[in-house]
C-alpha cells in the first residue's frame, strides 16, 4: 500500500468520524494536544486500523504514536 | 414535607416527537403501531411494534458524547432537551446548581449483541470499540445524560421492569419532598428493535392481529389478544415548588402521591391485591379519597390477565365513583421502561388541554369489568387530578397521583 493511500484513509477517518477539521490534519500535528484525541479514542483507532489495514495494533504500539506522521509511519511499517 | 411539582416535560414517541404533536395525537386517537419486517425474518410470532425513527444527533453532540449512547439514549437525549427547554433550565443553570437524574431503563440489547459478535468473530476484545461499554450497561441513559448535561446531583438508573420510570418519578418525589434535592431530571427510555424483543415474543405475550396494526392494542376490550411492544423516551423535570417559583418556571402539575407495592407471587402473571395496594397507598400518600381522582391512566397493556386484574383492582377502589379510565397504550403500544414517565406526560397534556384520550379499539368489556368506566372516544373533560398506574414483571407496582397546581 502506498503511503499516500494510508494518509488518505487515516485523514478521512479523522475528518469524518472524529469531526476534525481537514486543515488541522498536518503531519506534525500532535494527536492529543493539537487534534484533541483522548485516551478512549485510541481504542477506536485500533479498531479502524484493523478494519482498514488488516493488522492488529496494540495499545502499547499506540504509546509511541505521538503525531499524525508517527501514525502514518507506524501503519506503513506494518502493511 | 415540601411540595413537589413538574416544571418541564419532553417526549420522543411513536405518536409524536414533541409535546404538541403528541397532544394532537392523543386527542385525535392516532396510533403509532406498525409492522417490522425484520421480526418476520427472525421468526417472531408477531411483527407488530411501535415505529420510531432514530434521531440524528450529529451536530448536536460531539463524537465522544454520541458514541456512548445506545438508541434509547438518543431518544432520551431528545426528550430531555425538550423538557429542560420548557423548564427554562440552560447549561449555565446546570453549572451553578445541584441537579440530579433518576432515569428508568431496564435493557440495552444491541451494544451487548454487537460486542459479542466481535468477540466471536475476531477473538479480540480490543476490536469492540470504546463506546460499547457505555452503551451496554443498564445505567447507560443516566450515565450518559449526566455527563452530557454536567449534572452534579443524584445520578442513578431505576430498573423496575415496566414500572421503571414511574418509580423514578415517585422516588424523585420522595427525595425532593424530604429536602434532599431540589431538582431531579426523571424519565424513562425504551429501545425499539427486534433483538431486544425476541425473548418476550417467545412468551407468546404479543398481539398477533397483524392484518390491522392500529387495532392490535385493545386494552380492556374483550377481544384483546396481547400487547404490542413499543418505545421511545419521556422526560419530566421534578422540582420543589419553592425552587420552581423562585426560578419563575412553568408548573405543569403537582405530584401529590406515590404508591408502590410488590405482588409477592408470580414472575409474569399479575394479581389483584398488589396493584390495589399500590392504588390505596398512593391515595393515602396524597391525602385523597377515590372520589378526588378525575381520571385513571391505566397500565392496561392489552393482555388478557393483566387488564382483567388491573380492572378488578380499579373497581375495588374506584367502583363506587365511576371514575373514567383509559389506556393510552391503545395508541402507543406498551412503552415498557418508558411507559411510567410517558403516561404521566400524556396525562399532564390531557389535564392542560381538558380532555381524556380515547382507549382505542374498546368495543365490549370482560364480564367481570362491565362496571369499569372505560372511555372509548375522546372526551372533553376538565381534569384537576389524575392517577397513573405502571406495573412490571416480578410484580412491581407503581402509582402516581398528580394535580393541577393550585396556590
Amino acid at each position: 500500500m502506498q503511503r499516500a493511500e494510508i494518509v488518505k484513509i487515516i485523514n478521512q477517518f479523522l475528518a469524518e468520524e472524529f469531526e476534525i477539521s481537514e486543515s488541522a490534519l498536518v503531519p506534525q500535528a500532535l494527536l492529543i494536544q493539537d487534534l484533541g484525541i483522548e485516551s478512549l479514542d485510541f481504542v477506536d483507532i485500533v479498531v479502524i486500523i484493523e478494519q482498514e489495514f488488516g493488522f492488529k495494533a496494540t495499545r502499547e504500539d499506540m504509546l509511541n504514536v505521538k503525531t499524525l506522521d508517527d501514525m502514518y509511519n507506524f501503519i506503513a511499517s506494518r502493511v | 414535607m415540601r411540595r413537589v411539582v413538574i416544571s418541564g416535560a419532553g417526549i420522543y414517541s411513536t405518536i409524536g416527537l414533541d409535546l404538541n404533536s403528541v397532544a394532537d395525537s392523543l386527542y385525535s386517537g392516532k396510533s403509532g403501531i406498525g409492522i417490522d419486517e425484520r421480526r418476520k425474518e427472525f421468526g417472531f410470532r408477531s411483527a407488530l411494534t411501535g415505529l420510531l425513527d432514530r434521531p440524528n444527533l450529529k451536530g448536536l453532540l460531539s463524537r465522544r458524547e454520541r458514541i456512548g449512547l445506545p438508541v434509547q439514549g438518543e431518544y432520551a437525549y431528545m426528550a430531555t432537551m425538550e423538557a429542560l427547554g420548557n423548564a427554562k433550565i440552560d447549561p449555565d443553570f446546570l453549572k451553578s446548581h445541584e441537579v440530579g437524574i433518576l432515569y428508568g431503563n431496564d435493557s440495552s440489547s444491541i451494544p451487548v449483541i454487537e460486542a459479542i459478535d466481535v468477540m466471536r468473530d475476531k477473538r479480540d476484545t480490543s476490536l469492540i470499540g470504546s463506546g460499547s461499554i457505555f452503551q451496554s450497561m443498564n445505567s447507560t441513559v443516566s450515565m450518559n445524560l449526566s455527563v452530557i448535561l454536567k449534572l452534579r446531583g443524584i445520578n442513578l438508573t431505576i430498573s423496575g421492569a415496566c414500572a421503571s420510570s414511574s418509580h423514578a418519578i415517585g422516588l424523585a418525589h420522595l427525595l425532593i419532598s424530604g429536602g434532599f434535592q431540589d431538582i431531579i431530571i426523571c424519565g424513562g427510555a425504551q429501545e425499539i428493535n427486534a433483538e431486544s424483543m425476541g425473548s418476550f415474543d417467545g412468551l407468546g405475550a404479543f398481539s398477533v392481529r397483524q392484518d390491522e396494526p392500529a387495532a392490535a392494542s385493545r386494552p380492556f376490550d374483550r377481544a384483546r389478544d396481547g400487547l404490542v411492544p413499543s418505545g421511545g423516551a419521556a422526560t419530566v423535570v421534578v422540582e420543589s415548588l419553592d425552587s420552581a417559583l423562585k426560578r419563575g418556571a412553568p408548573i405543569l402539575g403537582e405530584i401529590k402521591g406515590y404508591g408502590f407495592s410488590s405482588n409477592g407471587e408470580h414472575i409474569s402473571v399479575p394479581n389483584v391485591e398488589g396493584p390495589k395496594a399500590s392504588l390505596v397507598k398512593a391515595l393515602k400518600a396524597a391525602g385523597m379519597q377515590a372520589s378526588d381522582i378525575d381520571y385513571v391512566n391505566a397500565h392496561a397493556t392489552s393482555t388478557p390477565v393483566g387488564d382483567l386484574n388491573e380492572g378488578k383492582a380499579l373497581l375495588e377502589v374506584f367502583g363506587a365513583c365511576n371514575t373514567p379510565v383509559s389506556s393510552t397504550k391503545s395508541m402507543t403500544g406498551h412503552e415498557m421502561w418508558m411507559g411510567g414517565a410517558s403516561e404521566i406526560i400524556y396525562s399532564l397534556l390531557m389535564m392542560e388541554r381538558g380532555f381524556i384520550a380515547p382507549n382505542l379499539n374498546f368495543s365490549a368489556p370482560d364480564e367481570a369489568l362491565a362496571q369499569l368506566n372505560v372511555v372509548p372516544e375522546t372526551l372533553e373533560r376538565e381534569l384537576n387530578t389524575i392517577l397513573s398506574n405502571s406495573f412490571g414483571f416480578g410484580g412491581t407496582n407503581s402509582t402516581l397521583i398528580l394535580s393541577k397546581y393550585r396556590k
